[in-house]
């Protein structure tokens, strides 16, 4: 994770027409402006950023069931539960899960474990909606390789 | 069973801050009882999930801009629960 530049997601693991997981690890608090603001001297994972990892799994998910034709963009956050902290260095398992595939939207659940202990779950809505510039789609693409996620090339 | 027109209704105020008794089968959705883009996408689920259908807002949007339809043909409460009983026809008929 580089929590700055607001990169949540190291690995996709697997992914399928509807659940995609991936890893990530929290980064060290020594050194880092996340954990220099929150909190001084108590280094924890802010939990909106949790929320924001979980969309960001539901976002590559969309992408791979889109061929990547358009971007999934964060609408609604539900039922937001975050149940235990995020201490730095902290190895996290992300799994986003397709709730329903709307037109021009999709619903999502995420869910956050730490070697296998539950750290929280949302339910989100997120719009699809046309690259609004072709060098922002080929940077999404670009990511999903580097982060393993299968691209096919460009219709 | 109650009417689409109902069912719709009563998602619409489980879903938003309009009251019931302000639904009527005149109300425009947007106009009319206020409802922004984003409550929309909460009615649109909660209708696709009542319903089991897809209703396909971006192309009836499309609809609407390429002045192809006016918008209250999909806007208008009555005429929102006609395009729904029409989705769910749709979908119950047997595929060719």
């Amino acid at each position: 994770m580089r929590l700055e530049y607001f990169e949540m997601i190291d690995r996709i693991t697997a992914v399928d027409e509807t659940t995609l997981t991936a890893d990530c690890l929290v980064p060290p608090a020594a050194g880092n402006p996340v954990f220099a603001g929150h909190m001084p001297g108590y280094p924890l994972m802010p939990g909106v950023l949790l929320i924001e990892t979980m969309a960001q799994a539901s976002g590559w998910l969309l992408l791979h069931r889109l061929n990547f034709t358009r971007m999934p963009l964060l609408a609604s956050v539900k039922e937001a539960k975050l149940r235990s902290f995020v201490l730095p260095e902290a190895s996290l398992q992300v799994e986003a899960t397709l709730v329903h595939d709307g037109s021009g939207y999709a619903v999502t659940t995420g869910r956050i474990t730490s070697n296998g202990k539950k750290v929280c779950e949302v339910e989100l809505t997120l719009r699809a909606l046309p690259f609004p510039t072709p060098e922002l789609a080929a940077m999404v693409r670009d990511r999903a390789r580097a982060l393993g996620l299968p691209v096919a090339a460009p219709a | 069973m109650a009417s689409a027109f109902d069912r719709i209704a009563d998602l619409i105020a489980e879903t938003s801050d309009v009251p019931r008794d302000k639904i009527t089968p005149d109300s425009h959705v947007i106009n009319d009882l206020g409802i922004d883009s984003l409550d929309f996408l909460d009615i649109v689920f909660a209708i696709d999930k009542e319903f089991g259908i897809k209703v396909p807002v971006e192309a009836w949007t499309q609809e609407v801009n390429a002045g192809r339809a006016p918008a209250e043909n999909f806007f208008v409460m009555k005429n929102l629960a006609i395009r729904v009983e029409e989705l769910v026809a749709a979908k119950q008929a047997p595929s060719a």
